[in-house]
């Protein structure tokens, strides 16, 4: 704990867990599309289904999905700026069965048709657990710099990552890896101890299986 | 090197080294998050510089929150205290109008600083910025009080809760007036002890205040408590500077906080299940906005 935990975030209102951590989990949905989305669709469970509207956490959701950070003065008309942008966003209240209160799950389309799903909690103070990406479990808080690699289920694939990652200098802190079925699409999540450039990760998508990588900057 | 697992703890070490907590704070920071010291204190400037800009953002007549339950308070008390009608006269007045701006402007989305929670954040602006502008003081002496206000919240934090969920409004607005107590002794050259005892009297005053937000929003009564929480915050310093004494020391006024938030219902932590929130009209208002 440091004294930015205590006096901070700097962040729109009005609730660390409702506002930010929403704004949040948006904008890792938005990073694993990669690419601006088209149409957005938001499922809110718990607390998020009851007071989305007086927390505008659907607004915080919509500008993470958009990219901005927490902090971003637009937050508060970022659903105008969604119809501005060609977004088509929709909302509705869902029950997740174990779900944290504060669960969103969004499912995205990008320009390209590329899709991607994600399944966020916000955990209080505006911290946030990622749990799971297009149906497969993960853990991913952001706090660390963090791969989302999808890939192919297939041998020797986390090998030529881990061994790729060495070859840079970069120390792994966490290592955790899901997948829908034997030898189909498979997700790898890494927290790594050091800052990475986006042209590594362009070298890293390069190797054999790897479908995409996103890397996400500590939030 | 301190550590923030006592308040006796750090405000030993100052006193000893004849220096203030907030010396201490920010090297012991810049050792641990590994930058200068310039580079953590320009982060608390940055900091302090969005709290300014809160407090001018937040007098409007016309903010209103998300919901549409509050806004334009701030606005209201502006206008009594530029025609001199408020009692307390121009300075608890302006204090006044800081609190209530910085907590309208969180309600109505806009930027703010969690100090150390969205819910309480109009309290340490407020107390900071008015005892600033009040005494003439450099903004400098201010931002360095933001680190005496951090150490207290680490300390709150660890032994206790910062969270109205796990501590009730006691651990928000308690802690938040508890840090803006003893940043207002720092400002006003008081010793270590008696921001010590500052932060002691702050939170006896706020302990066993449950968070009970009407319809879950950070709203009633959370923007009046912030009001409620600079106004102990100056009577905390103001009973400290004078010398006065804290009977029960601060390190244990915040494991009595932390046994008091635990007893708590968990109706009385931010569920929205007792106090204001299920009053007839605390009810009318949550249908009003999410439906019946």
């Amino acid at each position: 704990m440091n004294v930015f935990d205590i006096i901070g975030p700097v962040m729109i209102g009005p609730s660390s867990s409702h506002t930010a951590g929403a704004v949040r989990i948006g904008r890792i949905a938005g990073a694993l599309l990669g690419e601006p989305a088209v149409s957005a669709q938001v499922g809110l469970h718990g607390s998020f289904a009851k007071t989305y509207k007086g927390h505008g956490t659907d607004k915080a959701l919509a500008a993470g999905i958009m990219g901005m950070l927490p902090s971003d003065g637009r937050i508060r008309h970022s659903l105008d700026l969604a119809e501005e942008k060609g977004l088509d966003i929709s909302f509705q209240e869902v029950f997740i069965d174990g779900a944290h209160p504060n669960t969103a799950q969004i499912t995205l389309c990008g320009k390209s048709g590329k899709t991607i799903s994600v399944e966020g909690a916000s955990v209080g103070g505006g911290n946030i657990r990622i749990c799971k990406v297009n149906g497969m479990e993960v853990e991913i808080s952001g706090e660390s710099t963090t791969f989302i690699i999808l890939h192919n289920d297939t041998p020797g694939c986390i090998a030529a990552v881990t061994r790729f990652l060495a070859q840079q200098n970069i120390n792994i802190g966490s290592f955790r890896l899901s997948r829908r079925q034997k030898g189909g699409l498979a997700v790898m999540t890494l927290e790594v101890d050091s800052p990475v450039t986006a042209s590594l990760n362009q070298a890293l998508e390069q190797l054999p299986n790897i479908i995409s990588s996103t890397v996400l900057a500590p939030q | 090197m301190i550590n923030y697992l006592s308040i006796s703890g750090f405000v030993q070490a100052a006193t000893l080294q004849n220096c203030r907590i907030s010396d201490l704070v920010l090297e012991q920071q810049a050792s641990q998050l590994e930058q200068t010291q310039q580079q953590v204190y320009q982060t608390m400037e940055e900091s302090f510089h969005v709290m300014q800009q809160a407090v001018l953002d937040g007098v409007y007549p016309d903010l209103r929150s998300t919901s549409g339950l509050t806004g334009g308070a701030a606005f209201q008390m502006k206008c009594a205290v530029d025609e001199g009608k408020n009692i307390c006269g121009p300075f608890f007045g302006s204090a006044m109008v800081k609190a209530l701006a910085v907590s309208e402007l969180n309600a109505a989305m806009g930027k703010i600083v969690a100090a150390p929670t969205a819910g309480s954040c109009g309290i340490l602006p407020a107390a900071v910025l008015t005892m600033m502008e009040q005494h003439h003081l450099p903004e400098d002496t201010a931002i360095r009080a933001l680190f005496t206000a951090s150490a207290i919240g680490m300390v709150i934090a660890q032994n206790a809760s910062i969270s109205g969920a796990e501590g009730g409004c006691q651990a928000e607005c308690g802690s938040a007036s508890a840090m803006a107590a003893g940043a207002l002794v720092e400002m006003a050259g008081g010793s270590p002890q008696q921001v010590s005892h500052a932060c002691a009297i702050a939170l006896k005053n706020i302990l066993g205040l449950v968070c009970d937000p009407v319809a879950g929003l950070v709203e009633i009564p959370c923007i009046k408590r912030n009001a409620m929480g600079t106004a102990n915050a100056f009577v905390a310093a103001e009973l400290a500077l004078a010398g006065i004494q804290s009977a029960i020391p601060a390190d244990e006024v915040i494991i009595a906080m932390k046994r008091v938030g635990d007893a708590m219902p968990s109706s009385l932590r931010e569920t929205a299940e007792g106090g204001l929130a299920q009053t007839p009209t605390g009810r009318k208002l949550q249908a009003q906005i999410f439906g019946g």
